[in-house]
């Protein structure tokens, strides 16, 4: 188990490299910089002023030495400064010498972003699994079909337009939840049961909203395995010996199909940091997605290589907490019987 | 209050963040020396009084007596010759140094004097010193402008201070009992982070927000069709100081040819645009100043749309249809270009109202709208369009050398329409030296009638701003003046049974 | 593919209805030039967003435009790009999973080093940015989509060929002499086509949807061009008064990846030998 630990996070490494160098190239096939941003293009900003910038942040070395430099870095886990006009440091909090501190940018952000992104995981599974068993127990009857039908609906809505619906739905019409942001204003001066309120109330559709379309994945997979477990032999054996069709199917298969969903999960961490643009920017949240399509938008090198990089690794690390948990969770792999 | 913006600032220093979001908030809790008043006219702000040299070269600051920053410090002369240094400082970073960059000398004879003199007179100065927030030494001193914390908690002399600012949910501003100008009515300023604007128009909608820009659809068909929002919400128009323009690429040729520039124009139907892309919340502009003010020239009148003169004046230029496919052609090439603009939706509609009227007198045109980054790398600053429609937004002083003078040229700078006229270089030249009103009055409107004749853009319109504001908010300015619907802002108020008595849980 | 797997595959309804929803659309979009009642370029300032009426079945846009007409015509450039795209990722999903299939060794490790690496990446984010800094345009859109999804069908047709390379007949023509390109081409490929057709029609469907998800960003087709995506996203602003310009074309989106979707799972059980099993 150790030694599969070890092997499983040097192979990390080399991926790592492999990603800041694929994102370093790409961010580089623009034309622009930071220097074309809207308040740049001010009849009163000069181009002397520009050219400050650009030498400042190396834009004028070759690329490849600005690789260099970057990566260098990045390995201090020194992300730098935003090119934006005031600078704040891309990854974690600095201190000045008066002690005053200035938060990083990703530290805000990607506590904001794990968090809705978890609980929209969690909400999916816990409609995906029931959901999933059913179809698989009604194979291709009505139930199985509807699920499938309803699953695909969720999928296939623009997810922006459904929330837009919502928004004008629930807050407008009925002012049942709050529209946007994550927090009232007066959030500061409520009790404890308040703050609780009031959080769970504004999280209720970016979070609920991204799981009804990541459903459809996730059930089909639980379906899947299902059906896989259910036609082998030591279920079989189990029907034979005579224990009833709830006890076989909600203790012994459904065990043995949730498995591999451990690994699905962690495969679906890239394609929820990145659905989490569209969502963030409509319900007005201050999260992952939000931070790299601004960056994106105001070519912010720095905030784009460090966003892309934070993201990539915690998938990474995702992908990794999956392997090892499934290992651990299979007895057969726990006992080296079956080679992971 | 309770407003909303698209962005979030990065800082609150406007000088070095330099986005329009932070000169929003910032303007609230810094003062400049001097500010324009309701009919646009300069007056002071921190100043109390000024005076220009005899031979027009030093301005002499005095500063009202007893000013404070809101931290109780005295706010002195030695706070404006500070920060004068900074935006200058080879280090700051700003991108409206220049104008500063000019003042040869700057000295504080005693706490409440400044004093600046320039090599040779410069008109657009006065305006310049009314455009520096003015910051405190105290605090700043020994400090990188770039990353210190005061740009998150900054301390400022203006009717409000900062109360909490939630990393991009909302910043919240409270009165400053200590503000240079005396109280301000309403106690807090909130803004709210909406950064999608059907979201923002959600929120206004449902009263959380009080108020917010609109465009001439939410004006004047959503709004006025929806009793509730009606009863709720008041609703102003004002003309800024920005107009929509097509800029002809002047070294690509045809637009070299005067006369196929002038067919241009006269075969774009301006009241079309107005009518449908405006909902007629716009006009007619022939000067590129803001309507009514005394740089703008009311004997000009914009190019009547007649597409038989357009189609002559091309005629004329060489441009036939010889194989008759409805496309003219000059030299066996059709007449085809491209228009780019910018994702403005009424950018965007302009060009293509524009795309068929130019297919009417035989243009083929063709229209890209590019995200802005791209937009202004890929094409602006390299020269590769022929045809783009865009905005220009202007300050108060009719100074437009960096737009128009051919030596504005080069990669990154703003005359990338590539003009080329020496009258024009003179009077942009003479303009900024002139510091009589009526004389340099006169040279603006020589400016803006060669501008019009020798048609090196399209003046499209300049659109009214649109607001809603909720009508608990009292005390607004009725008519708006020239200086816009926000003047005067600190002498609002929420009459006691309108308040938000606690501001809702949504 | 097999005609006893398309059979099977539309005796299941929610597969049938999926293949008569994208043979409707697919018609109605190669159609659109003939059957729509207006220009969809035309504009009329004098008719600005007036709802569905007889005369315009879906009303029309702030320029007076007929809804309908740039439905029908966006609708060419939607599947468009979902197709392109598809055809980009499945072309180069094909050519680096027979490679690593095929070659196994340090090929094989190469190639699935690189998928790994790219699955990593948050595809979205990718996306966002190189089709940000390239400017958006169709064929970036496509390009960028399609470079970005072609891991799933890498990995499908690796795991194909490295299961088929243990069959008799495969094994069989190798000890025959047949040359590498000729054993790939007429044996290995033709035998996981099904599996790969599958995962394509999926993928149109995810490009259609991250082609709207773009148009929302502000970096999807270009107006004044006309895409679904791009309708939708014009018409999110007056969602509550010019509700016609916002539903069509969402509905649009919805009802086309629906079909795809139910299509490409009607055919993935129908390929799946338990679904032939009675449970």
């Amino acid at each position: 188990m150790l030694t599969y630990l070890i092997k499983r996070v040097l192979w990390m490494i080399p991926m790592l490299i492999g990603i800041s160098l694929i994102s370093f190239f790409i961010m580089h096939l623009a034309p622009g910089d930071i220097t074309n941003n809207e308040a740049a293009f001010n009849p009163k900003a000069s181009e002397e002023s520009r050219q400050k910038l650009r030498e400042l942040y190396n834009l004028d070395k070759p690329v490849i030495v600005q690789y260099g430099l970057w990566l260098k870095r990045m390995i201090q886990l020194d992300f730098g400064n935003s090119f934006a006009g005031h600078q704040k440091p891309v990854f974690w909090q600095t201190t000045d010498k008066d002690g005053n501190v200035t938060k990083g940018m990703i530290q805000e952000a990607l506590p904001i972003t794990l968090m809705i992104n978890i609980l929209g995981l969690i909400i999916t599974l816990l409609l995906a699994i029931p959901l999933g068993v059913i179809a698989a127990k009604h194979y291709q009857g009505w139930k199985d079909r509807s699920i499938t039908l309803f699953n695909f609906i969720g999928f296939s809505i623009p997810g922006f337009w459904l929330s837009l619906l919502l928004m004008y739905w629930l807050g407008v019409m009925n002012n049942w939840l709050p529209i946007s942001g994550l927090h009232s204003l007066n959030y500061d001066t409520f009790d404890t049961w308040g703050k609780i309120k009031d959080s769970i109330s504004h999280l209720i559709m970016p979070v609920i909203i991204p799981s009804v379309t990541g459903l459809a994945g996730i059930t089909l997979f639980v379906k899947n395995g299902m059906l896989d477990v259910l036609s082998q032999d030591f279920i079989t054996t189990a029907r034979a010996k005579g224990l009833n069709e709830h006890q076989v199917v909600y203790t012994h298969a459904l065990r043995n199909a949730l498995l591999p969903l451990i690994t699905i999960v962690g495969l679906s961490i890239p394609g929820l940091i990145g659905g989490s643009v569209i969502a963030e920017t409509i319900f007005a949240i201050p999260g992952m997605g939000k931070l790299f399509y601004d960056a994106v938008l105001m070519r912010d090198f720095p905030v784009v290589m460090g966003v892309l990089t934070i993201g990539s690794a915690l998938t990474l690390l995702g992908n990794l907490i999956a392997d090892v948990s499934y290992a651990w969770a299979d007895p057969r792999v726990r006992r080296g019987v079956v080679k992971g | 209050m309770i407003g909303a913006m698209t962005a979030e600032p990065s800082g609150l220093i406007y000088m070095v963040a330099g986005e329009s979001a932070s000169a929003a908030i910032a303007s609230n809790i810094f003062n400049a020396l001097l500010k324009y008043n309701a009919t646009l006219d300069l007056e002071g702000d921190l100043a109390e009084s000024w005076t220009i040299s005899d031979d027009q070269k030093t301005i002499t600051f005095k500063l009202k007596p007893n000013l404070t920053w809101a931290d109780g410090h005295p706010l002195t002369s030695a706070d404006v010759l500070f920060t004068w240094k900074l935006v200058i400082d080879e280090k700051t970073r700003s991108p409206y140094a220049s104008d500063y960059q000019l003042v040869k000398k700057a000295e504080t004879p005693d706490a409440f004097t400044f004093k600046v003199s320039y090599d040779q007179a410069y008109a657009p100065a006065l305006d310049s010193w009314s455009g520096l927030q003015i910051l405190p030494a105290h605090l700043l001193k020994g400090q990188d402008i770039h990353t210190t914390a005061f740009a998150r908690k900054p301390v400022g002399s203006n009717y409000y201070q900062l109360d909490v600012w939630k990393n991009g949910e909302n910043i919240q501003l409270s009165r400053n009992t200590k503000s240079v100008l005396g109280p301000a009515q309403i106690d807090k300023l909130i803004t709210r982070i909406i950064p999608d604007n059907s979201a923002q128009f959600l929120e206004l909608m449902a009263d959380n927000i009080d108020t917010m820009g609109l465009d001439p659809i939410k004006y004047s068909r959503i709004i006025p069709s929806r009793p509730e929002l009606q009863k709720n919400l008041n609703l102003y128009k004002e003309l800024g100081n920005s107009y929509t323009y097509m800029g002809f690429n002047l070294k690509h040729k045809p637009f070299d040819d005067i006369r196929v520039r002038k067919a241009i124009n006269y075969a774009i139907d301006k009241q079309e645009i107005i009518d449908g892309v405006y909902l007629g919340l716009g006009i007619n502009i022939a000067s590129p100043y803001k309507p009514g003010t005394r740089w703008s020239n009311a004997a000009l009148s914009p190019y009547p749309y007649d597409a038989q003169k357009a189609k002559a004046l091309l005629k004329e230029a060489g441009f036939i249809d010889t194989n008759s496919d409805g496309i003219l052609e000059r030299d066996g090439k059709p007449f085809a270009f491209e228009i780019i603009t910018n994702q403005n939706k009424e950018r965007e509609k302009s060009a293509v109202l524009i795309q068929r009227r130019l297919k009417d007198i035989g243009i083929d045109v063709k229209i890209r709208a590019i995200e802005w980054a791209s937009f202004i790398s890929r094409f602006i600053k390299t020269g590769d369009f022929d045809v783009v429609v865009l905005g220009w937004g202007l300050g108060l002083d009719p100074d437009q050398y960096s737009i128009w003078h051919s030596s504005q040229q080069a990669p990154g700078q703003f005359n990338f329409i590539g003009y080329n006229n020496p009258t024009i270089d003179k009077l942009l030249e003479q303009g900024r030296t002139e510091l009589d009103p009526d004389k340099r009055m006169n040279i603006y409107h020589e400016f803006a009638k060669v501008l019009l004749e020798d048609c090196p853009i399209v003046y499209l319109s300049a659109g009214y701003g649109l607001t809603a504001m909720h009508k608990r908010i009292q005390g607004i300015v009725d008519p708006i003046p020239p200086a816009g619907v926000g003047y005067d802002s600190h002498k609002w108020y929420i009459p006691e049974p309108l308040r938000r008595n606690e501001i809702s849980a949504q | 593919m097999r005609i006893d797997v398309i059979k099977k595959a539309l005796s299941n309804p929610l597969a049938l209805a999926g293949f008569i929803i994208i043979l409707t659309i697919f018609l109605l979009a190669m159609l659109a030039p003939v059957i729509s009642p207006y220009d969809p370029d035309e504009i009329n300032v004098k008719a600005i967003l007036l709802g569905p009426s007889w005369i315009h079945w879906m009303g029309t846009d702030g320029l007076g435009r007929d809804v309908l007409s740039r439905m029908l015509h966006g609708g060419r450039i939607s599947l468009l790009v979902g197709l392109v795209a598809v055809g980009i990722s499945t072309a180069i999903g094909i050519l680096l999973g027979a490679l690593a299939g095929y070659y196994r060794g340090w090929v094989d490790t190469l190639i699935m080093r690189l998928v790994d690496i790219m699955l990593s990446i948050p595809s979205f984010f990718l996306i966002l940015a190189v089709i940000a800094f390239l400017t958006p345009s169709i064929i970036n859109i496509m390009i960028v989509i399609g470079l970005t999804s072609w891991m799933g069908v890498t990995r499908l047709v690796r795991a194909e060929f490295l299961s088929l390379a243990e069959r008799e007949f495969v094994q069989a023509s190798r000890t025959l002499g047949a040359k590498d390109m000729r054993l790939i081409f007429t044996h290995l490929l033709p035998n996981s086509l099904t599996p790969i057709i599958v995962s394509a029609v999926l993928g149109v469907a995810s490009a259609v949807l991250m082609e709207s998800g773009l148009s929302f960003l502000g970096l999807g087709v270009q107006a004044p061009q006309s895409s679904w995506g791009n309708i939708l996203t014009d018409g999110k602003e007056y969602i509550q008064f010019a509700w016609w310009l916002s539903l069509y074309p969402g509905m649009a989106i919805l009802i086309t990846v629906l079909g795809y979707n139910l299509l490409g799972e009607g055919l993935r059980d129908a390929l799946d030998p338990r679904s032939g099993s009675n449970r």
